[in-house]
């Protein structure tokens, strides 16, 4: 509940709860029909009906229509929702403004969940969204929540109605009001133009951060999503690691190191970042605080140490290295002590990414002529492989540890793109992205 | 959005300290044609003297994961060391490069591993550290697109640029 505390503060105006319509006996969380079971791999998704929101006025229709659109394409994409198409609805939007729905209408046409809302812009200009969360079978209300924001917000509340929605039914925090960051990609593979490109998590308010004069690549976001840090190739200077304001475009670059620096990553507390240092051939592992200016070496060679990742309560560090011999993923405690290794299985492990739940780490494999995305537990047992491909790389998580993103590259000179899949292995899907894609980073939900 | 006032603050204040650091500096250093402290060396001049390098072989080769320089690699070394000599007012960059079979950050390192054994020979002959920058552009910058193990091989590379020319 916390972080719905601190979006509903966000959207001017506030959220409030919306109290039983119809029924005063409602509106007890426990009711156990309507829940998916998202940690069974495969489930059949619930049928929802996700209908048009009631707006009195023409120019309130746009959002009456579009904000419940977003909503059930956001539940559609997550595998675990089938949203009915609309022309099999019968009971219009106005018909449910002031009492409870017909549930027999909706249970005839076969949803197990309705949802419906309203639409009101206010005289200021501002839109005001209602909306509410049905139990179709037992006919009482599950969520109900009012925001109001400005009009070109509106996407947003449709992300943050399809995360109550998802949290209600799962049980665990949705992942919708997030966004994307990644490197857009165009021209040949010899003169690779590069941009760093921010999205929403469903491909739409695409942003370019860079203009492609530079090189850039593997762009991840702080824990507040409003910087992200990536290796820059400025004119002929070194590669470097730089941060960057997404809303300002200021930038800097991180510490100042004799070598190459490369790999940033946040630290779960904001202030540090953790990269590779290069220098006459060896890599390895600092952090470097954004702050003070602080730096602290974590690894000493040998070999290539690259990759860093802190685990989420930013106790122990997950990397990759040649140590051993091989490339290998490797824990440490936070202060560079007692580094063991944790892959033992067959071909060369890479970028390894804590999950925010602190429970997988998410990593590369490479082998038998191919890439593969996997999952481990963080002391190497119960290893799972996702995805395979030609080009498999750069697992990311989303805030929730239920989906991560990737890019493939389906064969030798195939466009890169960014694909989701669910960390049982199920619901694989391409992301939207206006071009060819890579290095993406999910962002935490938007604060 | 109201929500990212407080945080951008701390944000930007950090930025703008740290950008006038080495930034400036570097950039110039790296550019101003041709620059080197015992006289400077017409563009005309780094543009032949690179042209001899491409004759005797502008890149060396490696075998993969690997960044041990093999004989012929040696050998073009040697050729390069002896046309630095010859024109001791240019400095040099070396590229590293890996193949497309490696992760992105991998790759980074393994070429700055491969550029850092190209500089260390160099200098094994004879030939001012100084003059020398290495970069690593990792799996970024093929000189050949196909896949294949031929393709892969010519891209496992160490790659000599006068400094002062661009890069192609």
């Amino acid at each position: 509940m916390k972080i719905q505390a601190t979006r509903r503060t966000m959207l001017r105006g506030g959220a409030m709860l919306l109290g039983g319509l119809a029924s005063a006996t409602a509106l007890r969380p426990a009711q156990a029909q309507l829940r998916i079971d998202i940690t069974r791999g495969r489930v059949e998704p619930m049928p929802i009906a996700v209908s048009p929101f009631f707006a009195a006025q023409e120019g309130e229709r746009q959002y009456g229509d579009n904000i419940p659109q977003v909503v059930a394409d956001d539940l559609e994409r997550s595998g675990l929702f089938r949203p009915l198409p609309r022309a099999s609805f019968t009971q219009q939007p106005a018909a449910m403004r002031n009492t409870a729905p017909r549930f027999g209408d909706w249970r005839q046409i076969g949803a197990q969940a309705l949802v419906n809302g309203g639409i009101e812009i206010q005289r200021d200009g501002r839109v005001k969204v209602e909306f509410r969360l049905w139990d179709v079978t037992s006919g009482q209300q599950q969520e109900g929540q009012v925001y109001t924001t400005t009009a070109q917000n509106w996407r947003r509340i449709a992300h943050i109605i399809a995360d109550a929605i998802y949290k209600r039914i799962t049980g665990e925090d949705g992942y919708f009001d997030t966004r994307i960051v990644f490197v857009t990609e165009s021209g040949p593979a010899q003169r690779r133009i590069k941009r760093l490109t921010i999205m929403d998590q469903d491909g739409a308010n695409v942003r370019y951060l860079t203009d492609g004069s530079e090189l850039v690549l593997t762009p991840r976001f702080s824990p507040n999503s409003q910087d992200v840090t990536y290796l820059g190739y400025v004119s002929e200077q070194r590669p470097r690691v730089y941060m960057m304001n997404i809303d300002s475009g200021q930038r800097a670059v991180l510490g100042d190191f004799q070598g190459m620096t490369f790999a940033p990553r946040f630290a779960p507390d904001g202030n540090r970042v953790i990269f590779s240092v290069s220098e006459n051939g060896l890599s390895d592992i600092w952090t470097y605080d954004t702050r003070s200016r602080a730096r602290q070496r974590l690894t000493n060679g040998p070999g290539i140490n690259t990759a860093p990742c802190f685990s989420p309560d930013g106790r122990q560090v997950v990397f990759e290295s040649d140590r051993g011999g091989s490339q290998q993923l490797y824990v440490m405690n936070s202060d560079g002590s007692n580094a063991r290794r944790i892959s033992f299985g067959q071909g060369r492990y890479a970028t390894p990414v804590w999950s925010p739940r602190g429970d997988l780490i998410a990593f590369t494999r490479q082998g038998d002529g191919g890439f593969a995305i996997g999952v481990m537990r963080p002391d190497g047992s119960q290893e799972r492989l996702l995805s395979n491909a030609f080009l498999a790389e750069g697992p990311t998580w989303s805030p929730n540890g239920r989906v991560i993103m990737f890019f493939r590259q389906s064969g030798g000179g195939a466009q890169p793109r960014l694909v989701s899949i669910d960390v049982t292995g199920y619901n694989e899907r391409e992301v939207r992205t206006p071009g060819a894609a890579s290095d993406p980073a999910w962002s935490p939900l938007i604060p | 959005m109201r929500l990212k006032l407080v945080t951008m603050i701390g944000a930007v204040a950090l930025l703008a300290a740290c950008s006038s650091s080495s930034d400036q500096a570097a950039g110039t250093a790296g550019q101003g044609g041709a620059g080197n402290p015992d006289g400077s060396i017409s563009r005309n001049a780094l543009a032949s003297l690179q042209g001899e390098l491409s004759r005797v072989g502008d890149r060396v080769f490696f075998e993969t994961d690997q960044w041990t320089l093999q004989p012929d690699g040696q050998r073009t070394i040697q050729g390069w060391a002896q046309l630095l000599r010859q024109n001791a007012g240019a400095n040099i960059i070396l590229e590293g490069h890996a193949d497309e079979r490696g992760t992105r950050e991998y790759n980074i390192a393994l070429g700055e591993r491969r550029a850092a054994t190209t500089r260390d020979y160099l200098v094994s002959l004879g030939i001012d550290a100084r003059r020398i920058r290495t970069i690593s552009y990792g799996k970024e910058r093929p000189a050949i697109t196909e896949s294949n193990p031929d393709g892969w091989a010519q891209n496992r590379r160490s790659v000599i640029v006068v400094q002062g020319l661009a890069t192609s």
